[in-house]
């Protein structure tokens, strides 16, 4: 959500790429005609830099299919040069720490870097015993045997649903160097936001 | 596949030939892990690359073993090779669990890079459940060991020495008195796959197990780790002034990555 309200419009970027799967996690009927309003993952290229590459994961990626979804993703790809950035959330829960996490203010931010990443992370790191697991773990893997560099920024937050609060806590990257020139608006920013909101808060009407 | 982490230019990667390979079964009570953490932790081993492999489920986190500020910002994955030259030691760590139906295509890669590195042999740690345990299991030590037969000629008389207990065959069909013995290691992983490949295949392996229960695994680490030392010599077991008897579970130093095992600190609120 950060990066449909924050980087991505349908007028500097275009669609180039996606990977299709199919797991008990995925919300669709059908897994032979898999419609492109389905959740899985878009690729989208910068129109005036075809260098910078977005990838929108809307779905869940089974431990199975995470090490097939690197190959064909990195596989197509040029690795000298190439920089790679996360954006992944998780529940506050998870968090582990000395106090208890009731007495944390979340949502906040905690990154991890490969080895070959230099630039400056726009938050702590992720301490220990921390980890991170699923897609974002496979990739930064990926990226740290492979000598790519490569950081993941993990949201920790304490809300289930889509909300203003842990997109905007996502706010720090815009000043990174990878965002900085990719960031839209800010006007434009705050419409595609509410629009994301309107459309998750019908299904909270139950109790009018 | 063995991918080191320094590569390029004249360096061929590190040379394995004639070492030990130590490594854990992902197993009942994560016990071999843990072990391993603990000598890790306690030789200081340098990390000299990774086991990247699609059999295992992907995870990362900064440094497990950090001592400091400064190294504790080394990203680790799921399966990582530390090296002590000077002990002719190797050691595999295994982080995570297996993916389903990638059990043998992890033992065959595995298998396949201890030939080629030219270990002189491995030593798997391992755990099996307590509760399985025949009467007679019950009674003595519940620690175990097995060596595949190119091992037992070399290091089978100082088992003996040490008074250590071989890892009992079970009947196939319990409770019916004439039927064949075979190996059973129930919550073992891969370890009954791993040894009978070794033995079919001429590699030198030693398993050490222990007989435990899912819980609060560190003493079992700490019984492992000790029983592993009384053959490898890791680290010196000093004498104890106080009441002459040697401990060595004070000399292992616990990792950094440790703390917190059993959840956060409680809320004020609670109570």
């Amino acid at each position: 959500a950060f990066l449909s309200s924050f980087i991505l419009d349908s007028v500097c970027w275009e669609v180039v790429g996606v990977v299709k799967l199919w797991n008990e996690w995925c919300r669709t009927s059908s897994t032979t005609n898999v419609l492109p309003t389905d959740s899985f993952c878009l690729f989208y290229r910068l129109i005036s830099d075809p260098t910078v590459l977005l990838c929108q994961c809307s779905c869940y990626v089974a431990e199975d299919q995470q090490f097939q979804w690197l190959e064909k993703v990195f596989g197509s790809m040029q690795k000298k040069g190439l920089q790679v950035t996360i954006l992944s959330t998780c529940p506050v829960a998870d968090y582990k720490t000395q106090e208890s996490t009731l007495t944390l203010v979340s949502p906040f931010l905690k990154a991890l870097k490969t080895k070959e990443f230099q630039e400056p992370v726009c938050c702590p790191l992720l301490e220990q015993p921390n980890i991170v697991r699923d897609l974002p773990a496979a990739v930064l893997s990926y990226c740290q045997v492979w000598q790519i560099p490569a950081v993941l920024y993990q949201c920790y937050t304490d809300v289930i649903k889509l909300d203003t609060v842990t997109i905007e806590a996502f706010k720090p990257l815009l000043s990174s160097k990878v965002l900085k020139s990719l960031a839209k608006d800010a006007s434009e920013s705050t419409k595609v936001l509410k629009k994301f909101l309107t459309t998750s808060e019908t299904h909270n009407n139950i109790y009018i | 596949m063995f991918i080191p982490c320094h590569r390029g230019g004249d360096s061929a990667g590190p040379d394995f030939q004639g070492f030990t390979l130590l490594m854990p079964a992902v197993s009942v009570g994560n016990v071999g892990q843990l072990a391993i953490d603990l000598v890790v932790s306690t030789l200081d081993m340098t990390k000299v690359g990774y086991f990247y492999t699609d059999c295992l489920v992907p995870m990362v986190g900064n440094n497990p073993y950090a001592t400091a500020e400064e190294n504790s910002t080394e990203l680790s994955i799921n399966a990582e090779v530390y090296s002590l030259p000077s002990k002719k030691l190797v050691v595999l760590q295994i982080r995570s669990p297996f993916i389903k139906n990638k059990y043998r295509p992890f033992c065959e890669t595995l298998l396949s890079w201890v030939k080629s590195s030219k270990c002189a042999r491995v030593v798997l740690l391992s755990s099996s459940h307590a509760y399985q345990r025949d009467d007679e299991q019950l009674l003595g030590t519940p620690l175990r060991y097995l060596l595949t037969p190119d091992l037992e000629k070399a290091v089978g008389g100082r088992m003996k020495e040490l008074n250590w207990k071989e890892m009992e065959k079970v009947a196939a069909y319990p409770g019916i008195s004439d039927t064949d013995k075979v190996l059973h290691i129930p919550g073992g992983g891969i370890t009954k796959l791993l040894f009978t490949e070794s033995c079919s295949e001429g590699i030198q392996m030693a398993v050490l197990l222990k007989f435990c229960s899912e819980g609060d695994n560190i003493p079992d680490a700490f019984v492992l780790v000790n029983y592993l030392n009384e053959w490898l010599q890791l680290i010196k077991s000093e004498v104890s002034t106080s009441n002459n008897s040697t401990d060595p579970s004070s000399q292992w130093k616990i990792p950094s990555s440790w703390r917190l095992l059993f959840g956060n600190g409680l809320p004020p609120a609670l109570f």
